[in-house]
């Protein structure tokens, strides 16, 4: 049998999360990995996947109602498809957390949720309680639906060759319709990929202050995040959120700025290489798992930080 | 319109939960519970919903052992009207979940179900998904904002680049992100008017519904811990480290 993996992608690149999940996939050694891209137009895609080394094959649905990524119409398509899989994966991206449960729902298995390892092909580890406990589940379910954590996975690298296939659309249920997407292009890196990430609590005091943390990332290169706190009071927009219920990064170097270190907080960042904290608490836990801690007040901290970086 | 809100009672978000000894599970007696916080502000949501004449009850739902009825009375005083109580003393798994809330959500020909987008228990984040593909109704997961206009929920969703909006037609499955509403305190009178409104018990099997668990838990161990490092005396200092001891600069 096989283990297909949902691609990720904009109708015009395929997202790292991906090549993350493909890695998973083939830890399951359940024999070979095939990668569905499903979209409109989206053939370039389609190679990207192609290239992969250890998929053997790219299933590629074109059609209108697979452009936005909806959930409804890409259910059908992977229900059309399921049969000849024992596992379905996806990345635990907000793409795949919508998607997946839906499939699951319709093939009758629990699906297993931001899977952090493969320890047998039907026993899974995964976080549970913000990351305070780690579970591991063994599932009695014969179709396996799996979303992956893709911090703990390598990408899968360049060099294959795969065939590309063409499948035929399912019926569209066409019970959603896409209205509008914001979404603000940056030129910093993405930031659950990123090899740096600064993030910037309820410390920073307003959307002007934060500001500074735009200075220190252009001083490093690195990414942006936030805490839930510095969202919640518009200093950052939604997807800059980091932890239980945001995104989960695990750069080589991330420095908390103005943050406390709640536990949902460092759910999403603990498993970074190197913690810095900046915080004029020195009670703040966050320290507790900060590799460097700097005890002062972040705008006077903050220049001089970006001062010493640019002149390295 | 009838609303369906879907509420969990889970470790209070406060609590430093720890495993316990045994590797079995994580320790849960004398430890505060509390509505699931999504499910709060699902429950505002839906209270909104009536307040605005959109929707005529709103109907809460919890699966769980007997003390769920106080997550229940809880979302009664927030201003639902009717509760269900669907107990049982076993971990029910989300698959389970959604087919419970779905047979619910059948028998009271509901409208519009809203539930929070993860349980901060298991971390699932899955329930309200199986729930939309088991009823065969749309879903808008993740929602920052929800409007509803001619038949249609048009919901604004929290995703990795932004956001994004769909309209989907009704019924549907709405799940809550952090930024959808504040949900309010239950004042004084209104915990007490809440004692008095209909809370009915119920159990899978009248339901016609099979709960067996599908996942075996084998383990629950505690994650790697970090150890704490060291306080740096200035800005200078902690460049010197990151680029020379730690080498990440
Ligand atoms: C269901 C649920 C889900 C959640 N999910 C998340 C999540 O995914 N991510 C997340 O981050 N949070 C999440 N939270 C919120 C979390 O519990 C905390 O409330 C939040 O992380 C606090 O953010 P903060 O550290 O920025 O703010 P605070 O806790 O208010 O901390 C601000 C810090 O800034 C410091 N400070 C203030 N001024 C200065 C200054 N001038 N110089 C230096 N330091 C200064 C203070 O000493 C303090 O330590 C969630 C909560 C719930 C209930
Ligand atoms: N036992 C339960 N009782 C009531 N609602 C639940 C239960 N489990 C999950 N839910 C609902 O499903 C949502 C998502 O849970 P989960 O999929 O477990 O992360 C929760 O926010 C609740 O709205």
């Amino acid at each position: 049998m096989a283990v297909l993996v949902l691609a990720e992608h904009d109708s015009a690149l395929l997202s790292p999360a991906t090549r993350t999940t493909v890695t998973a996939a083939q830890e399951l050694g359940s024999g070979s990995v095939h990668v569905l891209v499903a979209g409109k137009g989206a053939t370039e895609v389609a190679s990207a996947a192609a290239r992969i080394t250890g998929v053997e094959k790219v299933l590629h649905a074109d059609a209108p109602a697979y452009e936005q990524g909806l959930a409804e119409p890409l259910t059908a398509l992977i229900l059309s498809l399921a049969e000849n899989y024992d596992a379905i994966l996806a990345p635990a991206t907000t793409f795949g957390k919508n998607v997946m449960p839906r499939v699951a729902a319709l093939l009758d298995v629990m699906q297993i949720s931001d899977i952090v390892a493969v320890k047998a092909p039907d026993t899974f580890v995964r976080p549970i309680y913000a990351g305070n406990a780690l579970a591991t589940v063994q599932t009695k379910d014969k179709r396996k639906v799996i979303t992956v954590r893709t911090t703990a996975f390598s990408p899968a690298e360049e060099g294959g060759s795969a065939s590309v296939e063409t499948v035929a659309p399912a019926a569209d249920p066409a019970q959603s319709a896409f209205v509008g997407r914001e979404v603000v292009k940056s030129e910093r890196p993405e930031l659950t990929a990123a090899r740096i990430v600064v993030s910037g609590g309820r410390g920073l005091g307003s959307k002007e202050n934060f500001v500074l943390m735009e200075k220190l990332a252009d001083a490093l290169g690195a990414a942006i995040g936030a805490s839930r706190a510095a969202v919640d009071a518009g200093y950052a927009p939604n997807d800059f959120q980091v932890g239980q219920t945001g995104k989960i990064v695990a750069p080589d170097l991330y420095i908390a700025v103005g943050i406390s270190g709640a536990i949902q907080h460092l759910a999403g960042m603990k498993d970074s290489k190197v913690i810095v904290a900046i915080n004029k608490d020195e009670e703040a836990p966050i320290f507790q798992i900060a590799d460097y801690g700097l005890v002062g007040d972040l705008f006077t901290e903050l220049p001089k930080l970006c001062e010493l970086l640019s002149n390295r | 319109m009838k609303v369906l809100v879907a509420v969990k009672r889970v470790v209070d978000y406060n609590v430093k939960v720890r495993v316990k000894a045994d590797g079995s599970g994580v320790e849960t007696t004398n430890v505060k519970f509390s509505m699931n916080p999504f499910d709060e502000i699902a429950v505002e949501e839906a209270v909104r919903l009536k307040e605005a004449g959109k929707a005529q009850e709103i109907v809460v739902v919890s699966i769980g052992p007997a003390q769920a009825q106080e997550t229940l009375r809880a979302a009664l005083a927030m201003g639902a009207d009717r509760a269900i109580l669907i107990q049982t003393d076993e971990a029910v798994e989300p698959l389970a979940v959604a087919k419970l809330i779905a047979a619910i959500a059948k028998r009271e020909e509901i409208g519009l179900a809203i539930l929070g987008k993860q349980a901060i228990d298991d971390d699932s984040n899955q329930t309200g998904q199986m729930l939309a593909a088991l009823l065969g109704w749309p879903q808008g997961t993740f929602a920052s904002k929800l409007a509803l206009e001619e038949g249609r929920a048009v919901v604004t969703r929290e995703i990795d680049g932004g956001l994004e909006t769909v309209s989907l037609a009704l019924p549907a499955v709405v799940t809550t992100d952090l930024r959808l509403n504040t949900p309010r305190y239950a004042s004084l009178p209104n915990i007490m008017k809440a004692k008095k409104k209909p809370l009915e018990t119920t159990f899978a099997v009248d339901l016609d519904v099979d709960i067996a668990p599908r996942l075996v838990t084998l383990k629950v161990e505690e994650p790697p811990k970090r150890k704490a490092g060291v306080k740096v005396a200035d800005a200078a200092t902690l460049v010197d480290k990151l680029k020379n001891e730690a080498k990440v600069i």
